[in-house]
């Protein structure tokens, strides 16, 4: 019961987070058939207003990546995501993995470098 | 109803970008391609080399320099007709932006990767240019045999 309890907090939790974070994951998720996806809104590493949505990093596990050099992986991505980075969002670091790949790694995502100030100029 | 007035709204500010984009993107193309097909690395960036304007830039700098690579780098800031024109360019939406020989490798995150596996060396190597940490591994592999 306890558990079940946890389980809905941490969903009441997620489902707080931002509407282009949620759109983002939606894509990602669906398109891509991805097995894991995680959405991670860096924004408050920025010269930003709290709550912003304008820095992500996403980490993208699925089978479509296999036999595509990194490149063409990240231009898939790109391309899914053109909308959101046309309007606001303004960097965006890519994962992205063929289920084999995650498996075989450490799964560890590391954090983006900090920010230099160079927003909006 | 809204939707609607939106979606026509932004077909019209789409058309608007592209009519006034026409004008400039024929001399910025020429030049982004003049730049990097005369340079063997380039690097489009926010800021300079020695005050790079951003983490993801000074994170590329930080790996031509352990490379100790020659490259040519152009600051996006200083010039919006470029920070468009080189996204257009390469159909790439972030800064930074690498090319090797004249052509677009990546930008942060795949520099990284290539750093990280060892590939970057390669990629350098076929543009005749010998990464400092090659020359650091064999200066210690020749220790090992003497």
């Amino acid at each position: 019961m306890l558990r079940f309890f946890q389980h809905r907090t941490i969903r009441n939790m997620s489902s707080a987070s931002g509407i282009v974070e949620s759109t983002i994951r939606n894509k990602l998720l669906t398109i891509l058939e991805s097995k894991h996806v995680q959405v991670i809104n860096e924004s408050y590493m920025h010269n930003v207003p709290k709550g912003a949505e304008t820095h992500f990093k996403v980490v993208v596990v699925s089978e479509k990546f296999d036999g595509l050099p990194l490149i063409k992986r990240h231009r898939l991505v790109n391309e899914l995501l053109a909308e959101e980075l046309q309007n606001g969002v303004h960097a965006l670091s890519i994962v992205a993995k063929t289920p084999k790949q995650w498996e075989e790694s450490d799964k560890l995502v590391e954090n983006s470098p900090n920010c230099r100030g160079g927003f909006g100029k | 109803m809204n939707t609607l007035v939106r979606r026509s709204f932004q077909a019209f500010n789409t058309t608007l970008k592209i009519s006034c984009r026409a004008f400039s993107e024929a001399g910025i193309n020429d030049k982004i391609e003049k730049i990097v097909k005369n340079n063997k690395v380039v690097v489009f960036m926010k800021g300079v080399p020695d005050a790079p304007r951003c983490g993801f830039s000074n994170a590329v700098v930080q790996i031509m320099r352990m490379h100790a690579v020659p490259y040519e780098s152009h600051d996006v800031l200083s010039d919006e007709n470029l920070r468009q024109g080189i996204k257009d360019y390469s159909n790439w939406p972030t800064i930074p932006q690498v090319f090797i020989n004249g052509e677009f490798v990546g930008g942060c995150d795949i520099m990284l990767q290539m750093h990280q596996s060892g590939e970057l060396i390669e990629e350098l190597k076929k543009v005749g240019i010998k990464s400092a940490l090659l020359t650091a591994e064999e200066a210690k592999q020749g220790e090992k045999k003497n």
